[in-house]
């Protein structure tokens, strides 16, 4: 995959440049608002990491303008600002994601990812398996090996996610956002009690545990044979 | 500056100067009206007069002719006094008067105006001087003016033009000197309060402005700005008190990060040894800047920077949310968490901040539960309405806090002596506080017996559905 790095700090655009390099990805560097949209306007990034404060043309104008001129191009909006405004503000102005400076890579990392592989509307299926697993989005049904698995409502969306991210790290940060809709910090590790909650349902009693830790990252379902 | 020019430059100073400049322009316009009809008035006057006398004399030709006339004339005339005469016959030669001639003025027979005439006869050496007279014709061809001297009543009106200036002129001396006076006392007030003010800026903020104790509105002024003083002081004392328990509670885990990355450097050993320091560094540098958020949070907070977020939110499902999020940690620390929650209440608030108040003090009630080890122990979770206000219980049966210490837990970074053991950044209590007091509303700390019960109290929004009779009763 292919990013687009817009970032004015010149240290953290490469440190950004060399980790996604490692994690495999192709990575370029724009040092302002002007250049970055350039770059972007050639359209061969699959993901756009924009900062929200650049010179010569800022971080929400650059995305406004993309959006205006109709790219659909992701893009995760980098920003000293985390305040609940702030975030609305990015994402009203045709970002995709909001992450809040200072951040983990491995949260970046895993943001980047999911909104590199985010399927197109169209594309959105209403049934999601991974291996013998499989969730019905209609029906509200989860069924493992066919065995049916009865789970709560916040349970069924948690592993929605999961599986709509299949093979992917969701961080906890990410499920927080997605699943329960809050963007603050529960001090204690409220998501890993529903994670081995959601876990004890779903891989017990099977020899072949899909719903895997990332140590240092998150979680990540998977069918381990892929 | 110098002293002077900072008087007359003063603003008391320049707006007595207007002021005198309009009183001494209305009073010179006013007493020029006055003059210029007093002196139309007594002209019309003396023609009046004159015209009787004319009526007069015109009688005395009637019964005693050209020669009676002439008489009579030459003997007016030889009296002394104001009274001026001149007869001529058809030629223009003078018959008899004290006048050598007509004045220009006068040509016109039956029409009396002012004229000045050169006087001889009192041996003054022929001044100039002012009179007023009336031409009539005489049958005969004979023509005769009457006047009166009025050079008298013109010096009196000169003279009163001369006293008019000069209190003209004293009074604008007067008033220039009142100026200057009452700018140099205003300005001495306003002195005061400058170096007052030059000294606080220089870093004493207990000064304050002293007062002149009149009352008046520069001492009102003094006692607002004095009161501004007060509430500056005040905030700097907190920001100061802030500052110092950041110096202090950031200080303790950079310290440790600092410590952690040396020790991994000196480290004689495999990477192992360093992965293992890093990767500390990292959890405690991760501490820091959560710590670091809350505290840029709260204050965001005080600002009250986020009040257009708000939305009317339903409390009971702002408890459920949270509740549910906790729910599987509470059950893992061995406690059971109860939910009572009413339907229909309505508050306008951040969802988001009020969600993480409620579960700041969740968090709290089962961390500090878990300490105390009891059969069956449960955290409360209730809402009520309250009059005008919502409130938001969370009860625990942990240790509780002491009456004194409870307004002292809600301050920032206040870690009790009994929580010290337990992890967190101390701010989560005073994030409560600062998003109640964003909402209007606030948090009280009561005793659980045992335990604590936090009560998050904000105020309620009329809510706008037919069906709740509660909110009709409360929409007006």
């Amino acid at each position: 995959m292919r990013v687009l790095v817009v970032e004015d700090d010149r240290e953290t655009a490469q440190f950004l440049q060399r980790s996604l390099r490692e994690s495999g990805h192709a990575a370029d560097i724009a040092g302002d608002g002007e250049t970055g949209l350039a770059m972007a306007r050639d359209d061969k990034y699959d993901v756009l990491i924009v900062d929200r404060m650049l010179p010569r043309r800022d971080g929400l104008s650059v995305v406004q303008t993309l959006r205006g001129e109709g790219a659909h191009t992701p893009v995760l909006i980098l920003s000293a600002l985390g305040e609940v405004d702030d975030r609305v503000k990015g994402l009203r102005a045709g970002g995709d994601d909001y992450l809040t400076k200072p951040y983990a890579y491995s949260e970046l990392l895993a943001r980047v990812e999911a909104l590199a592989r985010r399927p197109a509307p169209e594309e959105q299926t209403t049934r999601y398996t991974v291996g013998d697993l499989a969730l019905d989005r209609l029906s509200h049904k989860v069924t493992r090996g066919g065995e049916p698995i009865l789970l709560q409502p916040r349970e069924f969306r948690l592993l929605e996610y999961l599986m709509r991210h299949a093979g992917q790290v969701v961080t906890r940060t990410m499920l927080l956002e997605n699943v329960w809709d809050y963007h603050f910090d529960p001090q204690t590790n409220v998501i890993d009690v529903h994670i081995s909650r959601l876990r004890s349902k779903i891989d017990k009693g099977f020899a072949k545990p899909l719903l895997h830790t990332v140590r240092g990252a998150g979680y990540m379902i998977r069918d381990g044979s892929e | 500056m110098t002293a002077l020019s900072r008087l007359l430059s003063s603003f008391p100073f320049r707006v007595t100067l207007a002021y005198m400049g309009v009183f001494v322009l209305a009073a010179v316009l006013i007493v020029s009206f006055i003059a210029w009809r007093a002196n139309e008035l007594l002209t019309t006057k003396v023609i009046e007069t004159l015209s009787a006398e004319v009526v007069g004399l015109r009688e005395q030709f009637q019964t005693g002719g050209p020669a009676r006339l002439r008489a009579v004339v030459a003997e007016r005339a030889a009296e002394p006094g104001s009274a001026l005469y001149l007869l001529v016959d058809d030629t223009g030669r003078k018959v008899a008067g004290n006048l050598n001639a007509i004045p220009q003025a006068l040509s016109t027979p039956g029409k009396g105006d002012v004229f000045s005439y050169t006087r001889t006869f009192e041996g003054n050496g022929g001044a100039r001087r002012l009179a007023v007279g009336v031409p009539v014709a005489v049958p005969g061809g004979y023509t005769l003016v009457v006047g009166r001297d009025i050079e008298d009543q013109r010096q009196f009106a000169d003279t009163m033009w001369q006293v008019a200036l000069w209190s003209v002129g004293l009074l604008s001396l007067l008033g220039i000197g009142a100026g200057l006076l009452i700018s140099r006392i205003v300005l001495t007030r306003i002195d005061t309060v400058s170096e007052a003010s030059r000294k606080i800026m220089a870093g004493d903020l207990t000064r304050r402005i002293p007062l002149a104790g009149s009352g008046d509105e520069l001492d009102r002024l003094s006692e607002s700005l004095n009161a501004m003083l007060g509430r500056i002081e005040e905030l700097m004392a907190a920001l100061r008190e802030v500052s110092d328990n950041i110096a202090h509670d950031l200080k303790t885990p950079l310290t440790r990060l600092r410590n952690r990355a040396e020790a991994a450097l000196r480290s004689q050993d495999d990477s192992a040894s360093y992965r293992d320091g890093l990767s500390k560094t990292i959890e405690e540098a991760d501490e820091l800047i959560r710590t670091f958020n809350s505290l840029l949070l709260i204050a965001r907070l005080e600002a009250g920077a986020v009040a257009e977020t708000m939305t009317p939110v339903d409390p009971a499902a702002v408890i459920a949310d949270v509740a549910e999020l906790y729910e599987p940690v509470a059950e893992q620390a061995g406690l059971h968490l109860e939910v009572s929650t009413c339907e229909g209440l309505q508050i306008i608030a951040n969802r988001e901040l009020v969600s993480q108040a409620v579960a700041n003090l969740v968090d709290n009630a089962i961390k500090y539960s878990t300490g105390s080890k009891g059969t069956q122990l449960a955290v409360r979770i209730g809402l009520d309405r309250a009059g005008e206000t919502v409130e938001i219980t969370v009860a625990d049966s942990g240790p509780g806090i002491a009456p004194n210490d409870r307004p002292r837990a809600l301050q920032r970074f206040v870690r009790l002596e009994k929580s010290r053991s337990q992890p967190g950044s101390g701010l989560g209590l005073s994030l409560v506080a600062a998003v109640a007091r964003l909402h209007g509303g606030s948090i009280r700390l009561e005793d659980n017996a045992p335990g604590l019960k936090a009560v998050l109290v904000l105020p309620a929004a009329a809510v706008k559905t037919q069906a709740e009779p509660l909110a009709t009763a409360t929409a007006s």
